[in-house]
């Protein structure tokens, strides 16, 4: 980790990278906090890093901060199910910040099993001068004391405090795949493979079963549920998709077991394009609403799609991520590739999504300019104060200089977890143990 | 970065794949859902997509079968057929890497089998190209490593093996029953398990009995 307090020192000005080496684990989630001003990331040893983004200083003379390691904690444990024999893996899956509403800051983490809720708090001053205790905290020899003294809080180097303050165990029997906040800030849900439960964010012992697919006999089973999240303004909406390509929107307000959805957005499949593998491509892997609450992003293996939520027949947009992977599928089953699970997002003001790919290769796509572009997280291609080059996969024909051949992508370097700053211009790559911090000088703020 | 398994050609999109690469497809699939199920905790939205795949093409092998003409597409060769398919991934699954039967050999395997009487020495005669570790001998020994396999896990995998909770184990039985089940016009109900060395076409049947004999060795094992 040496290398990482070295690059803190770093100055930048253009589009820049940092690269922060966790221990040589792997990256599992990536979230920035609603302010941006901090980014959580967990990985699959079972910890958590908080980076913070400094504030603007004197000595950066563009003047826009940036992020630092803030603090580090484990928190997941290797656990093992003694009932099943079973090890509980300790990878961080999700990681979801609360808004704030005092000076603590606090996130909900979660592997296959376990969500915790995590309070982070800063301690920069210590109380000194008390009558009892010396300063190394020693009990005084009364008889010395001969005057009272009020102690006095001095200011003392900054101490990142984080501590457990809920553990909510015991409420999923498959593999938790996301949780999501609610807008009331009082509950929030956690999905597994077939079941999806609410929490009051302060009652460990009970939560209720709001979504039930299990099937009575477990060899009917055909469709998992692969992602769930509440809606940003509407505290009784949420959506939930499916490994069948469906999403499903929910009213809580309308039963307590929201089996029945309110709305079901599917789109039809394309003829012309079945093959045994349509049904494995279409799974979505994320779903994501906009910040607006208007429309919704789902990442499936070859596309993002755009969903307005008043339109259930089939999406308003789609965008293909890497569509010469199509004439691949049968290799890409046959090395399990095409099980990988990319996640989605949205800029601040839903005029941009983003998504991974292979290659270390991530795309963006711009809804209003209909452009798009592919660039790469590697150390090679980022250079300090270069701007990231535009990428290109060459599919035959005309091949240019640097472009890439589909045979040569490399499928074990993938991204899979990215997040969009809410309000500026600025990413977290996660390329494998690699965190990615991608800022855009020249156009700070949305457009 | 390739997983070993049975080289192909790809699929391509459109193509309502021909028989034999359809029949790989399956290999691979049934390959996959087994090593999923010797997994501890399976990942179940991976089995569940794979076993879907499995049906899938079960059902278009089925389709294609009703519609085929009379010739060498009688209604006893759909068990065969998809037993073979079986066989062959037994072996890759508990032997090591697999040979690699390209179509010509699948061709005369599948001529082969309704032609002999003794099946057993056919199917194994097929594959004797395969290597020294392939040879019918392998199989028994094969069993053991499913054994050895179970056991590593400890005493508390007989809870996992009758666990009604995380159903998703279930998802083997599912694609076995599917298989069996979907072969109606199989001979000798093939719902039955007979002892595996007699019978000449019950290797999906012995892959259920292997894992019920297991269950049951451990029941005996840790209960007395």
């Amino acid at each position: 980790m040496g290398e990482d307090t070295d690059t803190r020192k770093i100055n930048h000005s253009f589009l820049r990278d940092h690269s922060y080496v966790t221990e040589a684990d792997i990256i599992s989630t990536v979230e920035f906090n609603h302010t941006g001003e901090l980014l959580a990331t967990g990985d699959k040893g079972g910890r958590v890093v908080i980076f913070q983004r400094e504030p603007e200083s004197k000595h950066a003379p563009h003047g826009q901060g940036e992020y630092d390691v803030y603090s580090t904690f484990q928190s997941h444990e290797p656990e093992f199910d003694y009932l099943k024999s079973l090890e509980i893996e300790e990878k961080i899956n999700k990681i979801k910040w609360l808004p704030q509403q005092n000076a603590a800051h606090s996130l909900l983490s979660t592997n296959d099993k376990t969500i915790k809720l995590w309070k982070i708090t800063e301690r920069d001053k210590r109380p000194e001068g008390y009558n009892l205790k010396d300063e190394e905290g020693k009990l005084k020899d009364l008889s010395t004391v001969t005057s009272l003294q009020v102690p006095v809080l001095k200011p003392m180097d900054l101490m990142v405090e984080v501590s457990p303050r809920r553990v909510f165990a015991n409420g999923h029997t498959y593999h938790i795949n996301s949780i999501s906040v609610n807008s009331d800030c009082e509950t929030y849900m956690s999905a597994d493979d077939l079941r999806i439960n609410l929490w009051h964010l302060a009652i460990t012992d009970r939560s209720f079963n709001i979504v039930d697919i299990k099937p009575a006999n477990m060899e009917d089973l055909t469709e998992v549920i692969t992602a769930s999240e509440f809606h940003p303004h509407h505290c009784n909406l949420f959506v939930y998709s499916s490994s069948k390509g469906s999403l499903r929107l929910c009213d809580m307000r309308a039963a307590a077991l929201c089996d029945k959805h309110s709305k079901l957005f599917e789109e039809p499949e394309d003829p012309s394009n079945r093959s045994f593998f349509s049904e494995i491509i279409s799974s979505v892997s994320d779903v994501k609403f906009s910040h607006s609450g208007r429309y919704m992003l789902t990442r499936d293996y070859l596309t993002v799609k755009v969903w307005d939520l008043n339109m259930e027949a089939r999406p308003i947009e789609t965008y293909q991520v890497h569509d010469y992977l199509r004439s691949k599928l049968c290799s890409l089953y046959e090395n399990d590739c095409i099980f990988d699970k990319f996640e989605c997002a949205w800029n601040g003001s839903d005029s941009v999504i983003m998504t991974g790919a292979y290659n270390n290769f991530f795309r963006m796509f711009d809804r209003n300019t209909k452009r798009d572009v592919t660039l790469e997280a590697s150390r090679e291609s980022s250079k300090p104060r270069a701007v990231l080059k535009p990428r290109r996969v060459c599919v035959g024909g005309k091949r240019r200089r640097d472009d890439i051949s589909v045979d040569s992508l490399d499928f074990t370097k993938k991204i899979l977890h990215t997040a969009w700053h809410p309000a500026e211009n600025i990413i977290a790559i996660a390329a494998t143990n690699n965190l990615y911090i991608f800022q855009d000088k020249v156009n700070s703020d949305m457009h | 970065m390739f997983a070993r398994g049975l080289k192909r050609k790809c699929l391509e999109e459109d193509v309502p794949a021909d028989p034999v690469q359809r029949q790989s497809l399956l290999d691979m699939s049934l390959v996959k859902l087994q090593l999923c199920h010797m997994l501890a905790e399976p990942n179940l939205c991976r089995s569940v997509l794979i076993a879907n795949t499995v049906r899938q093409i079960q059902e278009e092998m089925t389709q294609d079968r009703s519609w085929c003409l009379p010739g060498p597409q009688t209604v006893g060769r759909a068990p065969r057929d998809r037993l073979m398919s079986t066989e062959i991934l037994c072996r890759s699954a508990w032997a090591g890497p697999p040979p690699a039967p390209d179509p010509a050999d699948l061709a005369s395997a599948l001529q082969v089998v309704p032609a002999a009487q003794a099946p057993r020495a056919s199917l194994g005669g097929s594959w004797d190209r395969a290597g020294p570790g392939e040879s019918r001998g392998g199989f028994p020994r094969s069993l053991d490593q499913v054994f050895e396999t179970l056991e590593s896990h400890g005493p508390g995998a007989v809870e996992e093996l009758f666990s009604d909770v995380d159903g998703s184990y279930y998802d083997l039985d599912a694609v076995l029953t599917g298989m069996v089940g979907s072969a109606k016009s199989g001979p000798e109900g093939l719902e039955t398990f007979p002892h595996p060395a007699s019978s000449k076409f019950r290797w999906v049947n012995f892959l259920k009995l292997s894992f019920i004999c297991l269950r049951q060795y451990f029941v005996l094992r840790y209960i007395f």
